[in-house]
Order: structure tokens, then sequence, then C-alpha cells
């Protein structure tokens, strides 16, 4: 597990970017965390940087958004208001894990079922000043757990020593 | 058999469509089940919403697998209501037409399937609308002789965009959200101040009675481009009330209200002014909030415009603007093949 820390909302995106170095078709990272936490700013920082030029918008109305453009296909998900296993099956879920693109999953936990046993998890959590935010990062599986020790390197910068 | 759905169109002779077309619209876009009857782009014969919200309330959201259920168990009799309502039957209707995008993909192809389904049953012309479009339209069922071009600020849970119509079917997109949408930024805010679902509503009420110069919250880009932002809002929202639990709640929400509107104004009266529009428009779901339309009119007012906001119930999703819309699409395109699909993502123009 790797804490991080961040000062701003563009701090977050750098972040974000940081890790796009490390990142191949058919990955799928899961963001958890509360409201206002920033995990569409993550996901903006992340498309910004693989080479997205539109706006990298909330996925909350339509469920799931795709952005081309970039070095990798970027599917990007807010399924907070998904119950089940078969709701995420019904919206197509497993289709969008594909193997040309980067998947990020915002309110991840009730679709981890669905998914491959691989990805990298990044919980985001409001921190003590109004902009501060405190990042986990956690790997499963092994092509996340083989990666860990580079996720370590480019997140240097943001590690929380403290 | 794969001919059946290919590309072709009906065999009735169609001619462009006149002021007693009769277009039965469809729309299933996301939690409202709507059907209507809209003769001539702009007389409105019948138009049924059956709405969802009590089904999604306590998920504090639309969620689409109960949207789609509730779209194929409602359509039908929705449908039903609207013809006799109207005072026609099937013969009765000359095109029928359905939003095929954006909205939830499950949702869409409810209403889309149906529509194909009567309109080869009926045999005559689909017409696929954009929502969006829908929208613009929604207007000119009760203004026929809007004057262009007209600047819509379209504002709803899904959407909020600035868009300049320069003559019928012709649009440019002014500017949008960067981030959230506007009533997206009433919804997560309302669930966070745990006011319900839906939340533009609840923080309309609560507002009116709170002290909306109480906060001063931020107005994202204000003065920056048409586009917007409300994401720096909501977190500026929630850091407040973490940082003072006693606020009062309707303080809160009027002063987040307030923010949202001033965002909005200000910049439909920017646009306007740079396209040289001779009137403004108000759309979409959060058209609907008492403090907007306040705002909105005394801008119009200050700047000489022609204001015009649609009543609550065209500014929320109905068929009848769908209907409207469709009216005029078949004028200008023609039928639409019937292998056209739904498109959640489908953008305006």
């Amino acid at each position: 597990m790797i804490r991080a820390r961040t000062k701003s909302v563009d701090d977050t995106k750098a972040l974000a970017a940081a890790l796009t170095g490390l990142l191949r078709a058919g990955d799928v990272l899961l963001l958890a965390g509360d409201l206002g936490a920033g995990k569409t700013a993550f996901v903006q920082g992340l498309a910004a940087e693989l080479g997205v030029d539109e706006p990298v918008t909330s996925p909350t109305f339509v469920i799931a958004r795709t952005y081309d453009g970039g070095r990798l296909r970027v599917h990007h998900l807010d399924v907070y208001r998904l119950d089940t296993f078969q709701e995420a099956i019904d919206v197509g879920l497993p289709e969008l894990v594909d193997d040309e693109a980067v998947t990020v999953v915002e309110w991840g936990d009730v679709i981890i079922p669905t998914i491959p046993s691989e990805f990298l998890e990044l919980r985001l959590h409001l921190g003590e000043g109004d902009d501060e935010r405190e990042i986990t990062v956690r790997a499963a599986g092994p092509s996340w757990s083989n990666r860990l020790a580079a996720v370590t390197q480019v997140l240097d910068p943001w590690i929380d020593r403290g | 058999m794969s001919t059946l759905f290919a590309d072709e169109p009906s065999t009735r002779p169609t001619a462009a469509p006149g002021p007693d077309t009769r277009i039965l619209g469809i729309e299933t876009s996301c939690d409202e089940t709507a059907a209507a009857v809209v003769a001539g782009g702009t007389r409105v014969l019948s138009s049924v919403v059956s709405s969802q919200v009590d089904l999604h309330a306590r998920f504090g959201g639309v969620v689409p697998e109960i949207a789609s259920r509730a779209h194929v168990e409602l359509l039908t009799p929705v449908v039903a209501e609207a013809l006799v309502e109207a005072g026609i039957d099937g013969d009765g209707v000359d095109a029928v037409a359905a939003t095929v995008g954006p909205g939830l993909v499950g949702s869409l192809l409810v209403g889309v399937s149906a529509a194909k389904a009567l309109a080869l049953v009926w045999d005559v012309p689909f017409v696929a609308v954009n929502h969006l479009e829908a929208h613009l339209y929604a207007a000119f069922l009760e203004e026929p002789d809007l004057e262009l071009p007209l600047v819509v600020l379209l504002v709803s849970g899904g959407h909020t965009m600035l868009i300049a119509m320069e003559d019928h079917g012709r649009y440019r997109l002014l500017g949008q959200t960067l981030d959230d949408a506007a009533g997206e930024a009433f919804d997560k805010v309302a669930r966070y101040l745990g006011l319900g679902y839906p939340g533009g509503p609840a923080i309309d009420r609560l507002g009116a009675t709170g002290d909306a110069t109480a906060i001063d919250f931020p107005r994202g880009m204000l003065d920056a481009g048409l586009d917007f932002s409300f994401s720096g809002l909501k977190t500026a929202v929630i850091n407040h009330v973490r940082k003072h639990p006693d606020s009062d709640t309707a303080d809160v929400a009027a002063s987040f209200q307030e923010a949202v509107v001033d965002v909005l104004v200000a910049k439909a009266r920017r646009a306007a002014a740079e396209v040289g529009a001779k009137g403004l428009c108000l759309g979409g779901g959060v058209a609907a909030n008492s403090r907007l339309r306040e705002r909105f009119l005394d801008v119009c007012e200050e700047d000489g415009l022609r204001g015009f906001l649609p009543s609550r119930s065209l500014c929320t999703d109905n068929a009848a603007m769908v209907a409207a819309a469709g009216w005029w699409r078949l004028g200008s395109d023609g039928p639409s093949p019937l292998d056209a699909g739904a498109d959640p993502n489908l953008r305006l123009g």
C-alpha cells in the first residue's frame, strides 16, 4: 500500500498524469472516494496526459464515456448507482474492460466481482486543508504487483512519509 | 430476414410534413417515459409523461437497470394514452419520432425499438431525434414564431450548454460544462446535505427560505469564456459544511443555488451579446428552478432581449418536444433508416 498526498486539484491531476507512463492497454484503475474528493479531476489529469484533447466531464448521467484520440483509449465509468453484479453486466461493463483501452471506474467497490482480478485501486480522501487529498494506492493481481515498485517511483513527489 | 431491418424507407409515399402532419413522439432517454402527438410541429394534441422519480428516490439518482425495466412496463400504456387523448388511432399517425440519444443506453433502446416497431406496423416513417435538439424545440411549441438567431441555455442533470440556434437544424455549441452538469451539482449537493432526490426541487424549496448571501461560494470560471465548471463549487459546499457543521442548511442551499444561477445567467447574457441574438431561451430540467427563472427574466429585460421560458412541463423531459423536433427533421432529412441505433453519447450538430 502506497500513501500519497496532494495539495490541490491540479496536484491531483499531476499525480494522475505521472502514472500514465506505466499504463498499458487492458489496464483497469478503480477510483474510490467521497463526493468532491477529486475522482473526475484524477481522470482529467490522466486523459490529458495520454493526449485526449476533449473535455473529460462527469460520467454520472450516462454511466460510461469513452475518449479516443490519446495514446490509449480511455473508458471512464461512474457506477455508484449500480447496485449489483447483474446491473454492471447489463450496462455492458465487461465489454468496456477491453484489451485496447485503459478503463477507469469511479466508486469501484460494487463492481469488483465483474472486473478482472488485476487492477490498481486508488482511494481518495478529503485531507485536513480544503484542497488537500490523501490518496492510498493498492495493487491487485500480478500485473500491478509487478509494477508497484515503478508506481512508488513515479509517485515519489507525493509519497506521504509522515 | 436481415432486409426487414435494413435501410428500407417506408413504402407509403412521404411528402414533406405539412401543418396537419401528426407525429407520435417517444422519449425514454432517462427516467421519464413519455409519448405525445403533435401536429404541424407545434400543435400539441396530447402529451403524456410518466415519471419514475419515486422508483429512483431511494437510490439518490437514476438507476439504469430500474429505469429500462420501468420503460418497458410503462411505454405501451403511455403511448396508448397519448393516442386516446389525441383522439386518434394508429391510422392517424403520419410518422413516429423517438429520442436516440444522448441518454442511458438501456433506456434509449426501449423507446427506439418501440418507435421502429410502430413505424413498421403502421407503415409510416421513423424519425431519429437528438434529445438536445428536442429541448431546443420545446420553446417553439409555445412560441412558434420565435425569432432567430436565438441563444439557448440548456441545463439539466446530464447537460449544461449554451447553444446558438442560427436556423432550424443549424446550431453552434458556444460553451459547455468541463466537469459536472448544473443539475448534477444540484443532485450531489442535495444528497450531501441530506435533502433527498431529486435535488433540484429540494434545494429550490429550502433555498427560498435561506439567505443567499450568507456564504460566498466560488463562481467557477465566471469571467472565463462560455464554458462552465461546477465541480469546484460542489467541493466548496462540502468543505464549508465540514468546517461549519452547525451552519443553517437553508442558507447553504440558498447560497449554493445563487452561485450556480449567477454563473448561468452571466454566461447566457454574454453569449447572447456575442452572437447578436434576438432572444434568449431556457431549456432542460434545471430551467424549472424558481431563482433561475426569476434572474433570467430580469437579465433579458435589462438587456432588451426577448426572454423565453418554456412552462415547467416543457422544460423537463417530455415527448411533445421530441415530436416537434421530429417534424422539422422529417422535413429537412426525410425518414431515418430503421437500422439507426441508439447513441448514449450523441452530440449536437
